[in-house]
């Protein structure tokens, strides 16, 4: 059956039907200029040490905290008199001359959860640390107008392992590979039909999957020329600029998940710690060249974060143990570069001896539901966050 | 099609409002597959047939009865009996700490491939099922434990407890070592409390949010103070040094509560039997639990002294169970999905590995469940990625067995699937129904076929001039196959 009819089909059917509203998606009018925006979530999965990646260098606290893990303020890229980055993210300097980094400083949340799986679901649904919420806070963005803003070709799509993470309960795809996943939709099947709830679920996932595979076809125009780095982050970095080069004319991909890891560094922390943030760094690049190739760099948000940091001291082991805060980065076009927040006070530990966050991530991502998306951040995220300077007004 | 008779279905049960309308008086052949079905996996024709004809409750007394007698088939992997592993941080070097997460992924591997074969195999797979609930219900991962024996000794709680008392099983777990190591339970000491056990076991495990406050919390974590994991024995030992032996008050009554006097307090609050058996019947009936229906339970699970098989029993014979329209509500886990199609087409495999691989693709590895909350479930089964992900396993078992080496005039099928052999005696399945693997089925044969595979009616229609074992292959990628 061809896609297009049937959904054409279900649209003629809607009036009467009181179908839920993404039927109607594609009749309504919208400003280009929100539909049109690319949200890329980059994972640091297992833990990243924001301390040693955005550095408090001209602390001393520092220092005596981290013996032998300490970076030297002559190795740090220096960002201003007090911090600066670890010296393997020196390919994303010149994006930060040019203006396009904020550097979000001590995000983190209240009694934090020093578990990765209980912790990275707290910052996926972005729920408080002892709430338990089912769906990802960008499905909720969807729910809270977003999915009305255009017919999305998927409304996420998350690469190689990354998972849905804030993605779940979106209409989303989780794709390994973009070409196995377009050959293996034929096995989705449109069809009408109602019954109980949950075979209602099923095919709706069926049509999501014929509809993101029906659009993830395309390619661009013109192949990219941007040289991608060789590892799976690199190669997620490929496809998602591949995809969004591919979407014009499409109904596009608002968000992506990728993520790079592992950055549970409690032994031995120094060397694999400096690999997966070079891998990073030249990643950011590389997407930063692919989106600015497509077109569509201006229109892009890229945002990283991890589950916790590290502890503020080093272990015996030449590692760092679980934490609470770090610090994470914004780039894009659309961002106002530079230091937000302020870094926590290394002088100033909580019980567990870990970091105190000066910023909520729900600031930022309740940044992104008014500024980025132009939706009431109250109905994404529970309580009342500020926002946070990151984004160009 | 399917919208009228889920209607009709729903009309039906509210006309026929009066209880025990629902329950047949004798078990057809679809009633039996939908008890089988759901208390245990998709069961095979030959399973259903011994069950036909029976009452209800005959039926499932029986099955109750069965499964609290269970025990496992086989021998567990070779490493359950050796000493308890050496933790990471007492190994000398980091060398010898990546060999040691390497064996405890295999062994990992080899428990949850273990596992799955005995759901295969069972002859009473509800045993299997309620031992999976309570993995579930009292969610411990090997991830933090870091002790596959561990897993495994809690693993026999679980199956030891299946259906027996509720009461009896959670005082246990609370002694459990991977449980005193997953919720902190080892660092709870007198002079620096850890609540995590504390609320888990008020808000997930007994009571369910709402039904304690803030205080009562920290009150039990008090009464659970003074328990540690001897990691060289794997044993939970009790210090009284580490325990707070002063008056705690909870939920308003003040005495000097221990663990055990805490646990029955907290059973002792009216939420506790409500909130299991509403998870029970989320598991095994609807995701609507009946107020109805489960008050009657929790009042039998109570008076029975907490027997679970005694809640269930009124579960398995309520209307709302036996209504049509409470048949395919519920969507097949990953292991339901695995272990459910190999025994409904009673399909031998000689490997286990693809699996144990392909439960762990679709969200359900083994004694890795994602947090203490558990797999949520349902409808979060099924996401784009893992929708496929099922279709193309059942389309792989069937492919190769079309397109297998070993095509037997008699009808039997064996084809490769990865490293596994897999044989299907296709012959054999289909003839009782009135079906042929290479002849097209008839109106009839393809209304008894439907009934045999799928808890609902199809969705989609199977192409004209298919065959009968492409028909099995195209409902099995039918939307219905994924619900029970």
């Amino acid at each position: 059956m061809n896609p297009m009819l049937h959904r054409r089909h279900l649209l003629s059917l809607a009036g009467c039907a009181g179908l839920p509203g993404w039927a109607f998606a594609g009749t309504v009018a919208r400003p280009a200029s929100v539909s049109d925006r690319v949200l890329v979530l980059v994972e640091l999965k297992g833990g990243n040490d924001g301390l040693n990646t955005v550095v408090p260098y001209a602390d001393p606290l520092y220092a005596t905290l981290r013996p032998t893990l300490a970076l030297k303020p002559d190795d740090v890229q220096r960002l201003d008199e007090k911090v600066g980055l670890h010296p393997a993210l020196a390919p994303l300097v010149p994006m930060w001359d040019r203006g396009e980094v904020a550097v979000l400083q001590g995000l983190g949340y209240p009694s934090p959860n020093l578990s990765h799986f209980r912790s990275i679901e707290i910052w996926d649904s972005a729920s408080a640390s002892d709430e338990y919420l089912d769906d990802g806070w960008v499905a909720r963005a969807m729910g809270a107008g977003l999915r009305g803003r255009a017919r999305f070709t998927t409304e996420g799509v998350a690469l190689g392992s990354a998972g849905l993470g804030a993605l779940r309960g979106a209409r989303a795809v989780s794709i390994g590979n973009v070409d196995a996943f377009i050959a293996q939709s034929r096995l989705a099947r449109a069809a009408e039909g109602a019954g109980s709830p949950a075979l209602a679920h099923v095919l709706r996932v069926e049509a999501d999957v014929l509809q993101a595979a029906e659009g993830l076809r395309a390619q661009p125009a013109t192949p990219l020329a941007t040289e991608f780095p060789s590892g799976a982050f690199g190669q997620a970095v490929r496809a998602t600029c591949r995809i969004v080069a591919s979407q014009s004319g499409q109904g596009g991909v608002p968000v992506f998940h990728l993520s790079l890891g592992s950055f549970d560094t409690h032994q031995s922390q120094a060397g694999t710690h400096a690999s997966l943030l070079k891998q990073l760094a030249e990643g950011l690049v590389a997407l930063r060249a692919g989106l600015v190739e497509a077109g569509a760099w201006d229109r892009t948000l890229v945002l990283t974060y991890s589950e916790f940091g590290r502890r503020a001291r080093e272990n015996q082991s030449r590692g760092t143990d679980h934490g609470t805060a770090a610090s994470h980065f914004a780039l894009g076009g659309a961002v106002k570069g530079g230091l937000v927040g302020s870094m926590p006070e290394l002088g100033r530990l909580d019980a567990t001896q870990n970091l105190v966050h000066t910023s909520d991530f729900r600031q930022v991502y309740a940044t992104i539901a008014r500024q980025w998306w132009g939706v009431p951040p109250e109905k994404v995220i529970r309580g009342r966050f500020d926002p946070l300077p990151f984004l160009r007004a | 099609m399917i919208s009228v008779r889920f209607l009709a279905g729903v009309g039906l049960a509210m006309l026929l409002g009066a209880a025990g309308a629902q329950v047949p008086e004798r078990l057809s052949e679809n009633d039996v597959r939908h008890l089988l079905g759901r208390t245990g996996f998709a069961p095979s024709p030959a399973e259903v047939a011994p069950w036909v004809g029976l009452r209800p409750a005959d039926a499932v007394d029986r099955l109750l009865a069965e499964a609290e007698a269970a025990t496992p088939r086989r021998p567990a992997p070779a490493f359950t009996t050796e000493p308890a592993r050496t933790p990471y941080g007492q190994l000398p070097d980091e060398a010898a700490r990546r060999e040691a997460r390497a064996r405890d992924r295999a062994d990992l591997r080899a428990l949850s491939t273990w596992w799955l074969v005995e759901m295969r195999e069972s002859p009473t797979p509800l045993a299997e099922r309620m031992t999976l609930f309570w993995h579930n219900h009292f969610a411990t991962s090997e991830q933090k434990v870091r002790q596959p024996q561990g897993m495994y000794v809690q693993h026999l709680l679980f199956r030891r407890y299946a259906l027996g008392s509720f009461r009896e099983l959670l005082h246990a777990v609370a002694r459990d070592p991977a449980m005193l190591v997953w919720l902190d339970g080892n660092s709870n000491r007198a002079k620096a409390p850890n609540e995590n056990f504390a609320r888990e076991v008020m808000e997930l495990f007994v009571l369910g949010e709402g039904h304690y406050a803030e205080a009562d919390v920290r009150e039990a974590a008090r009464a659970f103070s003074g328990w540690s994991v001897r990691r060289a024995e794997w044993q939970a030992v009790f210090q009284p040094k580490q325990f707070d032996a002063g008056p705690k008050t909870l939920f308003g009554t003040t005495a000097a509560y221990d663990m055990g006097g805490a646990l029955d307090r907290i059973l002792d609050q009216p939420a506790a039997a409500r909130f299991v058996v509403d998870k029970l019947w989320r598991e095994f009936v609807s995701p609507t639990p009946d107020l109805r229906d489960t008050g009657r339970a929790a009042a039998e699970f109570r008076a029975s002294g907490w027997r679970t098989s005694a809640a269930l029993r009124v579960l398995l014979l309520s209307d709302t169970f036996w209504s049509p329209a409470t048949r395919g509500v519920l969507v097949k886990s990953p292991v339901e999905l695995a272990v459910g199609t190999l025994r409904q087409f009673d399909l031998a495999l000689d490997d286990f590995t693809p699996v144990e691989n392909l439960t762990g693709r679709l969200g359900q590895d083994l004694f890795l469940p994602p947090n203490v909350k558990g797999w949520p479930g349902y409808t979060t089964w099924i996401d784009g990625a893992t929708l496929l992900e099922r279709k193309r396993f059942t389309e792989r078992v069937f492919r190769a067995l079309e397109n297998g080496s070993g095509a037997m005039a008699d009808g039997a099928r064996q084809g490769r699937l990865g490293p596994a052999r897999v044989a299907f005696d296709a012959g054999g399945w289909l003839r009782p129904l009135g079906a042929w693997p290479d002849r097209e089925p008839d109106a009839a044969a393809v209304s008894r076929l439907q009934s045999a595979v799928l808890a609902v009616a199809p969705v989609n229609p199977v192409p004209a001039g298919t065959v009968g074992l492409p028909y099995l292959r195209a409902m099995t990628l039918d939307p219905a196959f994924q619900l029970k």
